[in-house]
């Protein structure tokens, strides 16, 4: 079970709304990256999360560049789940590779500060905070698999191979 | 049952009769990674203990991302990439050979490969009938190790395309008006396929502008038939044994069918801050511009810079409006030298730089001020792309950009060409 608040964004964030092409030099550094976080779009992000908050967006989240220190740094910020509408495709291989899930479900019903709870198996979210009950969709078999690793690099590291689609 | 190009493709490499939704396990024709993405898939690959290469040759590292370097942190990581080209024996793409994306269309990518590359305008291949898409770091860390990845089968959107381009409208009016119909997730998860008798009308250049947009749509893959227009270009970069013809099944299923009519699409521009956000020419005439950008993988081709230098030619750019142009690869810039592009274009004011990737993500180069406005000839406009959230960039053609340069004002081309 997670637990945590909700910082609410809107639709299309794009990689660069997380971590622009201007840090490019920092990103061999990942702990001084991460201070910059979502840095164009909400400030005061970095210094305000907890760790097990969640991201929640509109339509669309991470388009854009494949740069997967977007996910990482949203990771590396304490964040337990993005929640969105629908995401995109590059962000979304990318964020289950480094452990970060993806959740997919109608995200309307949770405003910003939001306390929610998310149970990961049974696919059901709890808004504390307006009692909206939510649940999101299975995500495909074979990133469900990776997940459950904690990512790409554990489960090649364990399997060997792509062997259990 | 017929197949799309995305099905025959994946059908072929995977060995298997798949269609749509189906996983597979494809076997790699082509790896690559850029010095931007590349750092953190090469400590992801030795976070792995994979220690091997699976097709060194086939493998290859662009440092185009920032080059020259602008910072040491920055030629660190380039250290990094040329230490382990060099360990591994894997192929180096450095400093003034170009943008990745070109010199995979100009070299390496051939109808009927499997390319995946830890960028996401590694779509650009699609041009050339690959099924070439992006990946992250991690993805193409395990891609190089094993030589092969995991797929999901798209659907596909057949985009119809009839018709001849009116004088002054180009590929990258027809990407942008298309985006701007589907949105910028019109087309996530899925391929577009690209059809109709324009396509036989079009270079490899104007293929290759379109197939590297269709990520701005979602999508997958943006694919094109391998025909004689694949079959020439290949012969122009002494490639010619590696063609293959390549078509979808006539009776393919597709998800949608979008059609088009060339003739009748206007100079389009996508206004800040998404792709999908655009309008037709007469609606964003008169903004006021303070720098053209003309380069990218794109834009930044022979015939981009021919157009450029044609509308330029004894003109000068508007002193308001600094010029910055970025030729795609360095065999661009040593064709446009021979041309005399260049010197057309210096002569008006513009501002060569380095063949790379350079202003359009933000790192140097043309990194915008405060409240500046750009109109630029790359492929995405979000807040903070040019380096400063502040800023407001507007995509169109080169005629567009061109015309917009003399001007100093977003300017309709069909006045000049």
């Amino acid at each position: 079970m997670l637990r945590g608040k909700a910082f609410k964004f809107g639709d299309n964030i794009s990689t660069d709304h997380i971590v622009p092409g201007r840090l490019l030099h920092l990103r061999s550094n990942l702990p001084e990256l991460a201070k910059h976080v979502f840095e164009d779009t909400d400030p005061a992000f970095a210094q305000r999360v907890a760790s097990g908050d969640f991201v929640v967006a509109g339509k669309n989240f991470g388009l854009g560049s494949s740069r997967e220190h977007a996910p990482l740094i949203i990771k590396m910020s304490g964040i337990s789940a993005v929640l969105t509408k629908s995401v995109a495709r590059i962000f979304f291989r990318n964020a289950i590779n480094v452990g970060l899930p993806v959740l997919i479900c109608d995200t309307d019903k949770i405003n910003d500060g939001d306390e929610l709870e998310v149970d990961l198996k049974a696919g059901k979210i709890n808004n504390l905070t307006n009692k909206a009950q939510l649940s999101f969709s299975r995500m495909p078999e074979v990133m469900l698999r990776i997940l459950n690793e904690g990512g790409l690099i554990p489960y090649i590291t364990k399997y060997g191979n792509f062997r259990v689609l | 049952m017929g197949k799309t190009l995305a099905e025959k493709i994946l059908s072929t490499k995977s060995r298997k009769d798949v269609s749509a939704g189906d996983i597979v396990i494809a076997p790699l024709d082509l790896v690559f990674m850029q010095d931007s993405t590349g750092p953190l898939t090469l400590r992801q690959f030795n976070e792995a203990n994979l220690n091997t290469i699976h097709n060194p040759e086939r493998t290859i590292l662009f440092i185009d991302h920032s080059v020259p370097s602008p910072a040491r942190e920055l030629s660190n990581d380039h250290k990094f990439l040329r230490s382990f080209a060099k360990e591994k024996g894997v192929v180096l793409s450095d400093s003034g050979e170009g943008v990745g994306h070109q010199i995979v269309a100009e070299s390496f990518a051939k109808p009927g490969d499997v390319v995946v590359g830890a960028d996401s305008h590694t779509v650009t291949a699609g041009a050339l009938g690959a099924f070439a898409t992006g990946m992250g770091s991690t993805d193409v860390a395990i891609a190089i190790a094993l030589g092969k990845t995991w797929l999901r089968v798209p659907e596909t959107i057949k985009v119809v395309v009839n018709g001849r381009f009116a004088k002054g409208v180009y590929a990258k009016d027809l990407i942008l008006h298309l985006i701007g119909q589907i949105g910028a997730d019109g087309a996530t998860y899925k391929a577009l396929e690209f059809s109709g008798e324009t396509v036989g009308m079009i270079t490899m250049s104007e293929r290759l502008t379109i197939a590297n947009m269709a990520v701005e749509a979602g999508a997958k893959v943006g694919l094109f038939p391998a025909d004689s227009v694949t079959q020439s270009y290949l012969e122009s970069q002494g490639r010619g044994k590696q063609y293959i013809a390549l078509h979808p099944d006539a009776d393919a299923t597709y998800e949608s069918i979008i059609e088009i009519n060339a003739a009748q699409l206007e100079p389009t521009v996508a206004k800040p801050h998404t792709v999908d956000n655009t309008a037709t020419i007469k609606e964003v005439e008169g903004t006021r511009i303070e720098q053209v950008f003309i380069g990218t993988c794109t834009n930044g081709r022979l015939d981009d810079l021919r157009i450029a230098a044609d509308i330029l030619k004894g003109k000068k750019r508007h002193p308001r409006t600094r010029l910055v142009v970025a030729p795609a690869s360095k065999k661009v810039l040593l064709a446009a030298l021979a041309e005399g592009y260049i010197t057309t274009l210096v002569e008006a004011g513009a501002t060569i730089i380095p063949p790379g990737c350079a202003a359009c993500l933000g790192v140097h180069q043309g990194v915008l001020g405060d409240r500046e406005t750009c109109l630029s000839t790359a492929n995405r406009n979000f807040k903070g792309r040019m380096g400063n959230p502040t800023a407001f960039i507007y995509l169109a053609s080169p005629a567009t950009a061109a015309t917009t340069a003399i001007r100093g004002k977003i300017s309709d081309p069909r006045e000049v060409v």
